[in-house]
């Protein structure tokens, strides 16, 4: 996909299509609703001290679907993800307006534990980054924090049908006792993906889980989150757009902050109804 | 540049390269020669600072050196019953308190003049007397009451000599030099004693096992070295959890704010207060205030620990700093609390940089002489310290004090306790060192 610069402001008058500043978003066009959504978020806002970087975001993530977010670098897909298991708490001057529900719960209620949301939201970030402990405390870890269980077959149950989940059990079942940091970094995402399923999240947060990995990690990767949607109910931020449209079933179009356009993957990839949208996907800029 | 110009004629069309060629390799000299000159600078740094140390050591070393070992001499001593002022016509025989009291001086120096009936008059007398240290007689008593049966019989005893007569037989001073109060007389018994092979050079145990004295071959470093150990053991103990506490909650749990800002200010300026500023606080604030016991471990600890801690919270909030990011988010995403990110992640990977802060700070302590001058630990204490109340002396003040003193024999005992020092101090940064690796390797 080659990626075409903006056109300069010569060109404006010329071609008035391809100014992308003076295209209006107004609305998210397509669907933003699903049928059976786990997640629900209306009228988000969030605001890194006086800077806007989500601008009035409503959808819904799809239950046991993959929802890709995608869109530009700095469109505020990486900020959307990281407010849904309230993430973004421990950034002082984040503010965050809207309402986000988890099964009809609001999830920044003030009566709501974000570590109690956050073993049920669980999330794997952009660069691998496993504890510096054993492949078996990684996965181990969380079900030990959380009290899942107190017994040690129990625990090492937990860890197996985890790693296994996450297809590492059988490259790494020899070695549970080697450091994390030893694996290559596609292993070590997986370690992550492992880490996180051992809690039992209902929805998993993907934060450009691919984007340090080379092809054949990648291909490892988007199989195994075909899988995990199973179980769990999944977003994932990505810049790849071919990624997006292999795992997910539903896409969400972010620009400048705004959600352009949201809809089944299938429909966006073949007539996105949204010209920045169809700019994007057809690689004219971004 | 005769083959730059071949080059370039080779390839016509790219004249620009090859004068970018030829300018590169112009100053490609020139940087090479730069950097050359720059390595020679930075071994020769370097090795001028290897040769400082090595000639440090080595001076210290071989000043030191006789301070290992001292001078005995072997006496025929006689334990008659009349020298002891003991009744031997006694129906019960002899009780231990009776030996205990006995008159031991009278036995040396009577046991003396019969080693050497020549010795007449008495100020010839006092000076054979004087060639023993005066821990003699008290070996006398040691080895009756530890063999009962030696009573009124004779016996060959070591003891040790003066340390005036250590130096002369260690160092071979011509009689009369400055500092070596001995005359011909006695340099001749002393001769005497030599030719009858009764005077032996042994390993200085007691340097190691017994406390300061004003007689230099009596004094030991245990006194200060346990002090040290104490009051260092009180500094750690206060300064570290402390320490690591308050670098902990400033990185990760205080709000960053005004009052935060004025605290690290607050912090930064402690560690440039100059250390005797803190012995003052503790003279004023500890000991007058609160009524804690002068020179004590337990007050020299915690004046220590007001000096050691900023260094210790800078060091540490450094090493908080550094742990990356991505690991308290792994930590946050799996639904961890604050307090569990901080102590089962942030913690044990900053562990091995704040080690090193805790070991430059407790480093810095161990050498400080200042601050303890003020709280009374450079006081004259013969008494090996045994608890952190008890009172004591440190060894950067002990090797003050002896540095001070006039007689000869502590020139060597300095020398002695600096090694002493240097010898922990090394200890104490292998310790750390090993430590840290065993930290780095989790």
């Amino acid at each position: 996909m080659n990626a075409i610069t903006l056109p300069k402001p010569a060109k404006v008058n010329e071609d008035n299509q391809n100014d992308l500043s003076q295209i209006e978003i107004t609305e998210t066009v397509g669907n933003i609703y699903a049928d059976d959504a786990k997640m629900s978020i209306r009228n988000a806002n969030i605001y890194y001290g006086e800077k806007q970087a989500i601008d009035n975001i409503s959808l819904d993530l799809a239950k046991n679907q993959v929802t890709a977010l995608i869109g530009p670098s700095g469109c505020g897909k990486s900020t959307f993800l990281r407010s849904l298991n309230r993430m973004n708490d421990t950034i002082d001057i984040c503010k965050i307006t809207g309402k986000f529900t988890l099964d009809n719960e609001d999830i920044y209620a003030k009566n709501l534990d974000p570590v109690l949301l956050r073993a049920r939201v669980g999330m794997v970030f952009q660069k691998p980054n496993p504890f510096p402990k054993s492949i078996y405390e990684n996965v181990a870890y969380g079900a030990r924090i959380h009290g899942l269980t107190n017994n040690k077959a129990e625990l090492d149950e937990i860890v197996e049908t985890s790693l296994q989940k996450a297809g590492l059990f059988n490259e790494v079942k020899d070695r549970l006792n080697d450091p994390g940091t030893g694996l290559s970094g596609g292993q070590q995402q997986r370690l992550c993906i492992a880490r996180t399923i051992a809690v039992s999240p209902e929805v998993i947060l993907m934060d450009e889980p691919a984007s340090a990995l080379d092809p054949i990690a990648t291909a490892i990767i988007e199989e195994l989150i075909d899988e995990l949607k199973e179980k769990y109910t999944i977003a994932i931020v990505t810049h790849s757009m071919q990624q997006a449209a292999r795992v997910s079933q539903f896409t969400a179009y972010f620009h400048m902050g705004k959600l352009v356009e949201m809809d089944k993957t299938e429909d966006i990839f073949t007539h996105p109804s949204h010209k920045l949208t169809e700019n994007y996907i057809t690689g004219r800029f971004g | 540049m005769t083959k730059l110009n071949k080059n370039s004629t080779v390839s016509q069309p790219n004249d620009s390269t090859a004068s970018i060629t030829e300018i590169v390799t112009l100053g490609l000299k020139k940087r090479h020669r730069k950097e050359k000159r720059f390595k020679r600078i930075g071994l020769s740094a370097v090795l001028f600072g290897f040769l400082l140390v090595v000639i440090l050591l080595g001076d210290i070393t071989s000043k030191a050196l006789p301070a290992f070992h001292q001078h005995w001499v072997k006496l025929d001593v006689n334990y008659q019953a009349s020298w002891l002022n003991i009744d031997e016509n006694s129906t019960k025989g002899v009780t231990e308190s009776e030996l205990a009291q006995a008159n031991y001086r009278n036995v040396l120096k009577k046991s003396l003049y019969q080693m050497l009936p020549e010795v007449k008059g008495r100020s010839d007398k006092r000076k054979l007397a004087q060639l023993l240290s005066t821990n003699a007689e008290f070996t006398l008593k040691d080895s009756l009451i530890a063999s009962p049966s030696l009573f009124d019989k004779q016996a060959q005893i070591w003891v040790r000599l003066d340390d005036d007569v250590d130096s002369y037989l260690k160092e071979a001073f011509p009689i009369g030099e400055a500092g070596l109060r001995l005359n011909q007389n006695q340099a001749q018994w002393l001769a005497q004693f030599t030719t009858s092979d009764r005077i032996e050079s042994r390993f200085n145990f007691s340097f190691f096992t017994s406390g300061d004295s004003r007689e230099p071959e009596l004094a030991g470093i245990k006194g200060a070295l346990m002090g040290t150990l104490l009051t260092m053991f009180v500094t750690l103990l206060l300064s570290f959890p402390l320490g690591v506490a308050g670098a902990l909650y400033l990185e990760e749990f205080a709000p960053k704010n005004r009052l935060t800002d004025f605290i690290e200010i607050n912090i930064n300026n402690l560690a440039a207060v100059p250390s005797i500023v803190f012995g003052l606080l503790g003279l004023a604030v500890i000991i007058n205030l609160f009524g804690l016991p002068r020179s004590a471990p337990l007050v020299g600890g915690i004046v220590l620990t007001l000096m050691t801690l900023p260094t210790i919270i800078i060091a540490s909030r450094a090493a908080i700093k550094a742990v990356p990011p991505s690991i308290r988010e792994a930590a946050l995403g799996l639904g961890a609390s604050k307090m569990q990110v901080t102590f089962s992640h942030v913690l044990p990977q900053a562990m091995p940089g704040i080690i090193t802060g805790a070991i430059i700070g407790v480093a810095q302590a161990l050498g400080e002489t200042a601050p303890l001058l003020m709280i009374g630990m450079v006081a004259f204490i013969v008494d090996v310290p045994s608890s952190i109340v008890d009172s004591a002396t440190v060894l950067p003040v002990q090797i003050f004090l002896w540095a001070d003193s006039p007689e000869r024999a502590f020139l060597a005992k300095t020398s002695a306790a600096i090694l002493v020092l240097l010898t922990l101090l090394l200890i104490i940064n292998l310790t750390a060192t090993v430590l840290r690796s065993k930290f780095e390797k989790k």
